[in-house]
This record gives C-alpha cells, structure tokens and sequence, in this order.
C-alpha cells in the first residue's frame, strides 16, 4: 500500500458527493451485497409479521484489530447478539462508520469484509448505513456503529422478572478472553498470550436454547463490558432472588488466568465478546447445555449455579475452599475502548 | 494445592491456633486474597486476622496526595502514575476529577513506561508518582538512572517510597493491639530478604512469617506462627524468598535512593522510612524541580482509615463503611485501592456482613 491520497479516505470522501458515491459503491455495496442495499435508498424497507426486537451499539475498540477478531466483527457480533438475548433472529443491520481522515480505503475494505463474513454466518444482511469521515484527530482511526432489528421467537417474556427460585444458571464457555487479548494487542503490557478473544455471533446459540427449553428460558444475556459478574448481579437485584455460583465450575483458560494474575484482574469482570448467560427452569438445563455443547460457540457450556430464595439481592460465590463471598458489580473505569 | 489438602491445612490451624489470637498481614496482595478466599470463615471466630500499613496507596499522607494533585495543575507537567491511585481523594480533589477537568494524567503499569512517555514527548514535563514499598522502589529506581542514561532530561520522579521495617517497629511500638504474628509480606520479602525482619523477634518478641500468596501459602504461614513456642521470624515463601533477598535490586534502590522521614497515614512521620532521590539525581527529583503549593491538608471527616491502617480498628467497625463510604463513592484511600482492607472486605464481603 502506498502513501498516495487514492489509497486514504478524505475528508471529501464524506461530502455528500461524487467521493461520497465511489466510496459506497465500491466499499460498502460491494463487500455487503444485497438487493436491499443496492437500491441505495434513504431508508431500508423490510417487513416482519411477530414481535420486533430493536438495538444498536457503537465500537470505538483499540487497536481496530486483535487476535480473534477487529471492529468489524465485533460491531455485527456485539448488535447480534443484543438482539439474540431477546431472543430474537436477526433479521436486518444498519452500520454508520465515523472515518477519521487519512484512515487507509485498503483496511477499511478489509474490516467491511470481516463485517460482511460475521454478518453472512449469522444469517443477517446489512441493508443500510451511514458515513461520515472527520479531520485528522476528531476520532481514533474508525468507530462503527450497528444498529438491528430482530424477529422475537418467542411468545413468553424474557427477563429477570421472569427468572424462579432453583432455575438453572448456564454459561456458553470460558470467560475474560476478549478483554485479555486486547489488551495484550494494546502491547502496553509487554506480554505476549495465545489467548484469542472470543468475539462470534451468537444467535445459533440461542435459538438451540430455544429449542432445548422452549418456555423454560427465564433470561438471557451477553456478558460483556462488566463481565459475568455484573450479568449475575443485575439478575440478583432486579429478580430480587439470590443466585448461588460455584467458582470452580465457571470456565477460565490457563491463558487468561495468568495475565489476570500478573495484572491484578478478575476474569469475573472481564469482557466476553462471545459468550452468553441463561437463566432456565431447572429441568431444562441439562438439555440446554447438551445442545450448547453441540453448537460451534457452546462447547465449554456449563451449570454454573442456581437460583434461590436466600440472600435475595445478591450473588454468592462458593470458593473452592468451600467459603461464601457476595459478587459484587465491579467499580469505575476497567479497561476503556475494549469494544 | 487441591480443595481437600486446603481444608485439612485450615482445620489443623483452627485446631491449634490460641483463643483469641490476632495475626496482622502487611500487605495488600495478602489483604485480597485473605477477603477473596473467605479465609477468615475457616478460622475460629474469636482469632482476628487484620491487615496492617501494607497497601501503599492507603499508607500515603494526604498531603503527599495533595501535593500530586498540586503537579497535575502545572500547564507543563504530565503526571504519570499506576492506576491504583487515580480515584483516591486528596483534600479537595482527586487525579480523576483532575483529569475530567482537563489536567494531563497518565495511567503507566511501569515506571519504564513513563520514561517512554517523557522520551516521545520532549516538549512536556513527565513526572512519575513513585508510590510503594521495596517491591516498586527497585523499578522506580532502574527508571531514573535509565532516564539518566538516555538523557530523557523532562523525566521526574516524586519519590513516595517507603520501607516496610520501620513502619512495624513504629507500629509495634506503639504497642495499640496485641499482635500474636505477623504474615510478612512475600513480595517485599523477594527485594529485601527474610532476614531484615528478625528484629520482630529479637527485639520485641513477636513472631513473623514471609508467606505466599496462594490460599495453601497463608494457611500454612498461619499454622507456623501458631504452632511457634518461642517468636522467631520464619520463612514459608521459601520458592521465592532468601534471607538476603535479591542484591541486585537492593543495590539499584542503594545507588539511587537515601533513607528519609517519611510521613505514613495512620502512623505519622517515621524516621528514616522513606525513600529520597540522593542529591546526585536531584535532576531527576520532581519534590526539587517542581516547587508546588500545597495548602493544608485535611483528613475526611469521620474517616478512619489511619485506625484500620494500625490494626485498631476493623473496617467494619467504622460507621461510614458500606453506608457512605462504597468503591462506588469511597470517603477514605482504604476503601478505593484495590488492596485496601475496607476495598477489599466490602468487595468481598461474606453474606453475613
């Protein structure tokens, strides 16, 4: 790649104008291909018959790119799975990009394409979006933001309202692995980890849990920013039941338990970019986690506690030694920029 | 060490420990993971386990805190600092509050860092907060001459290092809590050896163990202080702690620092417990380079974390923990480091607490 200006995005490029008209013609209608898009209309038209799940989240993370994943992934991943936790099917994205002037057109083709492959093995098109570029330093490079809309398969309602004392406490895998390999491409830290973030759409996930469970699922959700640990308490506070986690069963790699040790970090907090909490009745939780175990995200799914009538509010930690702690929310600024 | 092994070692200690005994740790890590593991549920409920001066942030006066904060508002500086000590509250303000209202804060994870920082950006001031005990003041110390020796001339240190020895004389000798042992802090241990720590023994007669940091590691340091007949300072941290510690940091600290006073939270001004920069760095010194106005420094009221420092007082003793003062909105230091002991038992609080 050279350094000349038809290699970079200008300022031009978000003018409105002929710039503007090349760039989504050759970098967003060509890398999402669909017929919704082509159209380039201001609005996409789409047409559902149930209920509609509606969300959106911005990405700013840093670096754009890390070992199992970058922006793109991340921003149609993070939407996704947003919507999977209404138990909802993707059924169309919006992306709007806010380019910093001089980002390389050549990378930004690439992450378009990262978007484009996440978006196709969720089965979601992206059918409409926005750019803006900004002057040199009014942003970092490149922050996407997806919004979605989903086709909720489910008639009940999902929520902690809706969690019971002895249902089940599932987790998809192991946690901490997206906020660790971040950090390590930060380089700030001076290690160097095999651990991979985690970063994948979940929606197949959740429709097997679905399936497996049917009116049984109580609660879904992606533990990210705050990690499992804020997932668990929000659940505890607004069911007000108490959940009893066993730390011994909850999953974390050699690999994100030493940088975790070296850094002073609980993997508990974490960020996970691909992993989700359920909460289901009782007697559905072994058919959940035999088909979370079958599913390409699920293989490390596991019970990892209960809910109870006791200590209600709060989350209980059984340690290994056999002693009892409450799991509190983490405080204040962990890791900025992590997603 | 497995679950079962772990509860064994918990029911000897438990078995043999005396009735009523208080043991104290001294340093943060140990803080954590005594709070993390529930270990105090394993004891006797009449045996205390309290922490002492060991968390470095806690440990710093107010009006150390004060005078950072006074830095920050220089137009030419960059303060670099561990991020442990961003939400601490000086007298009026703290570094994050100073930081959203524009100051220039810098969250490094080494001192080496905040040398690079200096040397990519020559036309700023970098000084680097160096907080802790012989654990940082080693690294502190390779960052200043490593500054000497690249000529990284806007490189500065204020110098808050402080040694623990005398910090547990002045404790001892103040003589507030009976203390059956010490858990002697392993990190500290692996710079400065064992044996700096036989005074305990010899000149007050209390016990001391260097421990681990695993749950195995403090069970087994507890056990050894209660099965002592007569104090002596032991070492259960034996895969990472020699009676002479490591030489080559202890030469670095002896090159670059001299002993000074050294105002402690809790415990005052303590002679020879600080650590200054030697005349000879003076260049490097931020407490010469930089003459900042400190004001009076004033404690929160109804605090007290000085108390909880010395031992004398259990964080859930005070009225303010868990009711005005949260890691959500901490009154006192102990309640925002991490390694505090009100951070730390409030985070990991038992359900009956």
């Amino acid at each position: 790649m050279t350094d000349d200006h038809g290699d970079r995005i200008l300022l031009g490029h978000g003018s409105g104008g002929r710039l503007y008209r090349d760039l989504v013609n050759d970098v967003f209608v060509a890398a999402f291909r669909n017929p919704v898009l082509a159209r380039l209309d201001d609005a996409a038209v789409l047409s559902s018959s149930g209920r509609i799940a509606f969300t959106t989240d911005s990405h700013v993370v840093r670096p754009l790119r890390f070992p199992g994943g970058d922006i793109g992934r991340l921003a149609v991943a993070g939407t996704v799975n947003d919507l999977a936790t209404a138990a909802a099917r993707p059924l169309a994205l919006a992306a709007a990009f806010v380019i910093e002037e001089g980002f390389l057109l050549g990378e930004l083709r690439l992450l378009c394409q990262s978007m484009a492959a996440t978006a196709a093995e969720a089965g979601v098109l992206i059918v409409t979006g926005d750019t803006k570029v900004v002057e040199r330093g009014a942003c970092d490079g490149l922050f996407i933001t997806v919004t979605g809309v989903g086709e909720v398969v489910v008639r009940h309602e999902l929520g902690a309202a809706a969690v019971r004392e002895g249902d089940a406490v599932i987790l998809s895998g192991g946690v901490g692995d997206h906020a660790v390999a971040v950090l390590a491409a930060r380089g700030e830290f001076h290690f160097r980890t095999p651990v991979e973030s985690d970063c994948a759409p979940l929606w197949d996930l959740v429709e097997a849990a679905v399936d497996a469970a049917g009116a049984g699922v109580r609660f879904l959700r992606d533990p990210t920013r705050g990690g499992l640990t804020t997932v668990l308490a929000e659940v505890a506070e607004e069911s007000g039941l108490g959940i009893e986690i066993d730390e011994e069963a909850i999953p974390v790699t050699p690999g994100v338990r030493s940088v975790c040790e070296l850094l002073g970090l609980d993997p508990l907090t974490l960020a996970n970019e691909g992993k989700m909490v359920l909460v289901t009745a009782a007697e559905t939780a072994d058919a959940v986690v035999a088909a979370w175990r079958a599913a390409p995200y699920g293989a490390q799914a596991t019970r990892i506690g209960t809910v109870t009538s006791a200590h209600g509010g709060r989350v209980a930690l059984r340690t290994r030694l056999g002693t009892r702690r409450v799991l509190d929310m983490p405080v204040g600024e962990l890791l900025p920029r992590i997603c | 060490m497995r679950a079962e092994a772990l509860l064994r070692l918990a029911a000897d200690l438990a078995a043999e420990v005396g009735a009523g005994s208080t043991f104290m740790e001294v340093c943060g890590t140990h803080t954590m993971a005594i709070a993390r593991y529930g270990l105090r549920d394993l004891l006797p409920p009449d045996v205390r386990l309290v922490s002492g001066p060991g968390c470095p942030v806690c440990v710093t006066a107010m009006h150390d805190l004060d005078a950072v904060i006074a830095l920050c508002g220089l137009p030419e500086v960059t303060v670099a600092t561990f991020g442990d000590l961003i939400r601490v509250p000086a007298s009026c303000t703290s570094l994050a509050a100073a930081r959203a209202a524009g100051a220039d804060v810098r969250v490094v994870y080494s001192a080496r860092d905040a040398v690079e920082l200096a040397a990519a950006q020559p036309s700023r001031e970098v000084v680097f907060v160096g907080i802790g005990f012989e654990t940082t003041a080693p690294t502190t110390a390779a960052s200043i001459l490593e500054a000497r020796r690249r000529g990284v001339r806007n490189f500065s240190v204020l110098a808050v290092h402080k040694t623990m020895p005398p910090a547990l004389r002045a404790l001892l000798d103040l003589g507030e809590t009976p203390i059956a042992g010490f858990l002697l802090p392993g990190h500290v241990s692996v710079i400065t050896g064992s044996a700096c720590f036989d005074f305990l023994a010899a000149d007050y007669g209390v016990a001391g163990v260097v421990a681990g940091f695993e749950p195995g590691d403090i069970l087994e340091a507890l056990l050894m202080l209660a099965r002592q007949t007569t104090p002596a300072v032991e070492n259960q941290y034996t895969r990472a702690v020699q009676p002479w510690g490591n030489t080559v940091a202890r030469d670095l600290m002896q090159r670059v620092y001299e002993p000074r006073d050294a105002d402690w939270r809790g415990l005052g001004v303590i002679p020879g417990s600080g650590l200054g920069l030697r005349a000879e760095f003076a260049d490097h010194d931020a407490a010469l380079r930089f003459l900042v106005d400190t004001g009076e420094s004033f404690e929160p009221v109804g605090c007290r974390c000085g108390e909880v420092l010395r031992g004398v007082t259990d964080p859930t003793d005070c009225a303010l923990f868990g009711r005005r003062c949260t890691p959500q909105e901490p009154v006192g230091a102990c309640m925002v480091s991490s390694e505090g002991a009100c951070a730390a038992r409030y985070r990991f609080r038992g359900l009956d607490d």
